[in-house]
């Protein structure tokens, strides 16, 4: 089915997409128009938009967290994790049970969310990537499923079906952030150091080294870069992300309940990551809106919603390969040629 | 419990475990065909074994139940034929990661033509020999478990003499083997790719005809079975046909008793925790050879 040339080791398997931005020297100031789109969406709760807007950007915000930092791995890294929701649970029912049921000062639970998912995704990430191949699609879908159950069976201290009740709110001295209109800076705040952390990290060291490790693991071996160590940086940091979405979305919702952490979600993370455009740094903002307002846009269609979705992902990827953000990158090219 | 009850209730897991290990290992061996053609994860396979329940019983409905399971397998292998035309086959750089992520798209859609073809309704229909229960030493077996057994065992022997005694198999082995010196000998690259397609949505459509009776299925039971079945795939050793038949077996086993032993509440995670453990242990599966490589 491939030219020669295109064939892929079908163990090591996945091939990134040219990552075509990351010019050398591209900082944030070359990304004017995303770092404005970011302090643009400050306004939401500043100009009064009402209590559905906001909860909604509070969404998109959380969601841009995990689909950023999920897209970081399997496009830049190569590497499929089918255990995303399961960190950001993970983190979601740590900063929750810490204040709810042992009575610990809210703002712990964020650092506390960050570090429980990273240290599981180090657990996990020891065995699973010192081998090559879809080990750690395997091990995260098993890990996964493993916390769907404990959060679902564990009920004296997740609360088990019903949900985590009883989160206390986060407060600035005698302010509290109990509404998401409070909560929305610190979330909008969250998402932009999340952000700038992953654009720092992909242009690091780091970045370029698992870019090359994505390319060509045997070349970037024979350059002494040790692939197992930067897989695991990516992955652990990546899940600690995941984490700190959880702490926020508790702190946020005052709730969490088991059914929001499964691998269903993971599923569509993945899902979303393809369709935004994996791979590309501004990739997580289309998935990020689109897995935030498809919803509420397709709610009219009630029962063929999830259809125009499932056709709609693969239309963008038959035609757009590296999703939205590649699509995007593709008329703007046509757009420089015909101004010439 | 006396001895003689607890030995029956250990022959009567052991049954419902190797019953549900038979159903995993076909849908592994689905996913092993497809992984070992494309590289790719297929994640529309568990929606192919839903797809295959969900049609016998709409036609068992007004018809005989094996007219009904026999309509279901042979729509679920064109399905899975269209969806390798239309979606892999037009692919310019069909990546594993690319085709990876469009099963994710085709599983999503299958699912919501399903619900709105069929309904939200659970759907089943009696398996072959009714609802007979059989006693076997003192177990309770049904007879449905007996042939969810032989037809898993008949399709696998049909599948390794499919592949080491016919042109079409050997020249699909030859292409997992060396995609590259497969096709300098003349062999059609793309044309095994579409035959992958075929036979995994066909041991999925199968799998799924001979489990609804007893477990009854919906539009959005596909995505669970086929993890279990992907699992399986791991657990056996990823692209490899026998491994395929022990993997599912061995998770069949590990969940039932589980359940059986421990707490029915806890059995996924009991299954999961055993089978990341060895996993970790046995990298390249229980009958694996070198396809895991360490790093």
């Amino acid at each position: 089915m491939a030219e020669p040339s295109d064939a892929v080791d079908p163990v090591s398997g996945p091939i990134t997409p040219a990552a075509n931005d990351e010019r050398p020297g591209a900082r944030i100031g070359a990304r004017p128009a995303l770092f404005l789109f970011w302090l643009a969406l400050l306004a939401i709760p500043l100009f009064g938009a009402n209590d559905y807007v906001i909860s909604l950007g509070v969404s998109f915000l959380i969601n841009l967290i995990l689909i950023a930092s999920l897209n970081v791995l399997i496009g830049y890294c190569g590497q499929i994790s089918l255990g995303h929701a399961g960190f950001y649970g993970l983190g979601a029912y740590s900063a929750g049970i810490l204040s709810a049921k042992l009575g610990v000062n809210p703002w712990a639970g964020l650092p506390a969310a960050c570090v429980v998912s990273a240290l599981a995704a180090l657990v996990i990430g020891i065995p699973a990537l010192r081998l090559k191949g879809h080990y750690l699609a395997m091990a995260t879908l098993g890990f996964n499923a493993i916390l769907s159950v404990l959060f679902d069976q564990l009920v004296p201290w997740t609360g088990g079906p019903n949900g985590l009740l009883g989160v206390k709110p986060l407060t600035l001295g005698n302010f509290a952030l109990n509404s998401q209109a409070r909560v929305f800076p610190l979330i909008w705040l969250c998402a932009g150091l999340v952000m700038l952390a992953l654009l720092n990290l992909i242009q690091s060291r780091i970045g370029r080294a698992i870019r090359a490790i994505a390319t060509s693991e045997i070349a970037a071996g024979s350059l002494g870069i040790d692939a197992f160590r930067h897989k695991l940086i990516v992955f652990v940091l990546t899940a600690g992300m995941a984490g700190l979405a959880g702490s926020l979305y508790v702190e946020s919702n005052l709730y969490a309940s088991p059914e929001s952490f499964g691998f269903s979600l993971s599923i569509l993370l993945v899902a979303m990551v393809a369709l935004g455009g994996w791979g590309r740094y501004a990739g997580a903002i289309p998935g990020a809106l689109i897995y935030t307002a498809a919803p509420e846009v397709l709610r009219t269609f009630q029962d063929a919603q999830l259809l125009i979705f499932g056709a709609g992902m693969i239309a963008v990827l038959l035609f757009f390969p590296t999703g939205l953000a590649g699509a995007a990158d593709a008329v703007a090219r046509i757009w420089q040629r015909s101004r010439r | 419990m006396s001895a003689g009850s607890a030995s029956a209730t250990a022959l009567q897991l052991l049954f419902a475990g190797v019953g549900n290990g038979a159903i995993y290992a076909l849908i592994a061996l689905g996913f092993n065909v497809i992984f070992k053609s494309t590289g790719a994860l297929n994640f529309a396979q568990g929606e192919w074994v839903m797809l295959g329940g969900m049609i016998a019983a709409a036609v068992a409905a007004h018809a005989d139940v094996w007219l009904g399971c026999l309509v279901a397998v042979v729509i679920v292998a064109a399905v899975g034929f269209l969806s390798e035309r239309l979606i892999v086959a037009p692919l310019k750089r069909p990546t594993p990661m690319l085709i990876t992520l469009l099963s994710i798209g085709l599983a999503i859609s299958t699912k919501s033509v399903v619900m709105l073809a069929l309904g939200k309704d659970p759907a089943g229909y009696p398996g072959f020999s009714g609802d007979a229960v059989l006693s076997i030493f003192g177990a309770r077996v049904p007879a449905q478990t007996l042939w969810i057994i032989g037809i898993t065992l008949a399709f696998i022997v049909m599948a390794h003499a499919f592949f080491e005694r016919t042109i079409l198999g050997k020249s699909l082995r030859a292409v997992a083997a060396d995609r590259e010196a497969a096709s300098l000998v003349g062999i059609n690259v793309r044309h095994s790719v579409m035959w992958s397609f075929v036979i995994g949505a066909l041991a999925g459509g199968i799998a799924g005809t001979i489990i609804t009776p007893l477990t009854f299925t919906s539009y959005d039971q596909g995505g669970l079975i086929g993890f279990k079945g992907f699992s399986a795939a791991m657990l056996g050793g990823i692209g490899n046909l026998y491994g395929a038949l022990v993997g599912g077996i061995v998770l069949g086993l590990l969940e039932t008793m589980a359940a059986g032993y421990i707490s029915s509440h806890f059995k996924d995670a009991v299954a999961f925790i055993v089978l990341l453990t060895i996993l970790f242990a046995l990298p390249s599966g229980l009958l694996g050879r070198s396809e895991a490589e360490r790093v």
